[in-house]
């Protein structure tokens, strides 16, 4: 490799290192979302750097711990860019990555109004042992997971997704309703599906003096999701739907905790996941890296 | 083959979003009058809002408690700009009336970098506006036009 490229990726490295150990904090207002989305886009240039985890019952076969990273980035104040990767542990299986996801959400329209809708295409390279049930979508069941990695790793899909968010805020409650639909590129049907959400924080007031206990801190909200079939067989015949309160925990520190168990609502689903995730938001990254590349400080 | 024009169409998209990424930290080029030019868009039933929380005790502590975490990084620790964002200190913003604050808080600048702050509650809104008021003017330091509101 070129010794000046060498010097560059070294710089980079390094300078993003840096970044990251320098960089002010900015405290998240994160709902405790999990599979829903709401119209809050990411602050521009602030990078959210989040690890979630899916502990996941399953009859008749072993359960399983799904996991992965995301890498949420603030382009503009209306575009937001995301990056998942993904893996999961079969017990008494195997651990296995599963692939990647890129997102984008984009929010059309300039003003705050009672329903506002946000735009997000998604596409995913992932392959058939992937658990994370980030969406639902289609006819997807529990049955799906029994497949051993080996066998459901071999199955690559390339998927396109798409999502309609509409959130509103009205009195400190957030309502999200979200309709997805799904196209596996190797000439498979559009799949269809949905997340709604509510939320809202334990108390509307700041308080007067940085506390981590403090009640405002704490935003507490139920959410709901499912299949709803797929272009030859729209409607719920044979698809999966779960209902999950959640906490999500906002540190002034920038670092947010999420919990929420989840239910199965019918025989197809899985009768319990428990679903957990940590993020941290890093202020002023894009700028920072921006800066490293142009060779001046701030 | 479709693996590989799947994973090029992946990586150009990224590349794509890496040099929109660097290339937001470019400030924009605008007009020094225009900084402070969306004050004047807020609607009238805004501009008339009365601030819920004047005689509030806490609303300016609480505030500068928000102010610290969500604002203070573009905005600067005193509210005085940085060349992320204008001074809050500013005659323009410190003398209209709080309502239009409030607007412009709610419905964030998206086209010029401002996030929409609707995701705090309304109080914890009216709390911000309470503590940038009660600054009162100051010159900015290092940047009086800067890039984005």
């Amino acid at each position: 490799m070129n010794p000046s490229r060498v010097c560059h990726l070294f710089r980079f490295l390094l300078g993003a290192l840096l970044t990251f150990v320098v960089t002010g904090f900015l405290r998240a207002q994160e709902n405790p979302y999990m599979v829903a989305y709401d119209h809050n886009l990411e602050e521009p240039g602030n990078l959210e750097v989040e690890y979630f985890s899916t502990f996941g019952t399953q009859r008749g076969g072993p359960n399983f711990h799904a996991f992965w990273s995301e890498f949420e980035y603030g382009v503009t104040a209306w575009w937001t860019t995301e990056l998942y990767l993904s893996g999961q542990t079969t017990f008494g299986d195997s651990t296995v990555f599963t692939g990647y996801r890129w997102e984008n959400r984009v929010r059309p329209l300039k003003n705050e109004h009672w329903i506002n809708p946000v735009l997000y295409v998604e596409f995913e390279d992932i392959n058939g042992a992937d658990k994370i049930l980030k969406e639902v979508e289609g006819h997807d069941v529990e049955s799906d997971f029994l497949t051993p990695n080996g066998l459901a790793r071999q199955e690559r899909k390339h998927e396109v997704e798409l999502k309609l968010i509409l959130s509103s805020n009205y009195k400190g409650w957030n309502f999200t309703e979200n309709t997805l639909a799904v196209k596996n590129l190797s000439n498979e049907p559009w799949e269809f599906g949905y997340a709604l959400g509510a939320s809202r924080p334990l108390t509307l007031k700041g308080a007067a003096q940085k506390c981590n206990f403090c009640l405002q801190h704490f935003i507490a909200g139920v959410e709901m999701y499912g299949g709803l079939g797929d272009r030859y067989s729209f409607g719920l015949h044979e698809t999966s739907h779960y209902l999950a309160p959640g906490l999500a925990w906002n540190l002034p520190s920038g670092w947010t905790l999420k919990i929420e168990p989840t239910f199965g609502l019918n025989d197809n689903s899985h009768q319990f996941l428990l679903r957990w995730g940590v993020s941290y938001e890093i202020a002023g990254f894009g700028q920072k890296v921006s800066q490293l590349f142009k060779g001046k400080s701030e | 083959m479709k693996l590989s024009v799947s994973v090029m169409l992946a990586a150009a998209l990224l590349s794509c979003s890496c040099f929109l990424c660097a290339a937001q930290g470019k400030p924009e080029k605008t007009e020094p009058t225009s900084v402070y030019a969306e004050l004047e868009k807020a609607p009238a039933k805004y501009r008339v809002k009365p601030n819920p929380l004047t005689k509030e005790k806490n609303a300016v502590a609480a505030g500068k408690v928000l102010f610290e975490e969500h604002c203070a990084e573009c905005h600067g620790e005193n509210a005085i700009g940085s060349k992320k964002a204008p001074s809050l200190r500013a005659k323009e913003v410190q003398e209209v009336p709080p309502g239009t604050l409030f607007w412009i808080l709610t419905n964030g600048i998206v086209r010029k970098g401002m996030p929409v702050w609707s995701k705090l509650p309304e109080p914890q809104r009216w709390q911000l506006v309470t503590y940038v008021q009660s600054l009162g003017p100051a010159e900015a330091t290092e940047n009086r036009t800067p890039a984005k509101p």
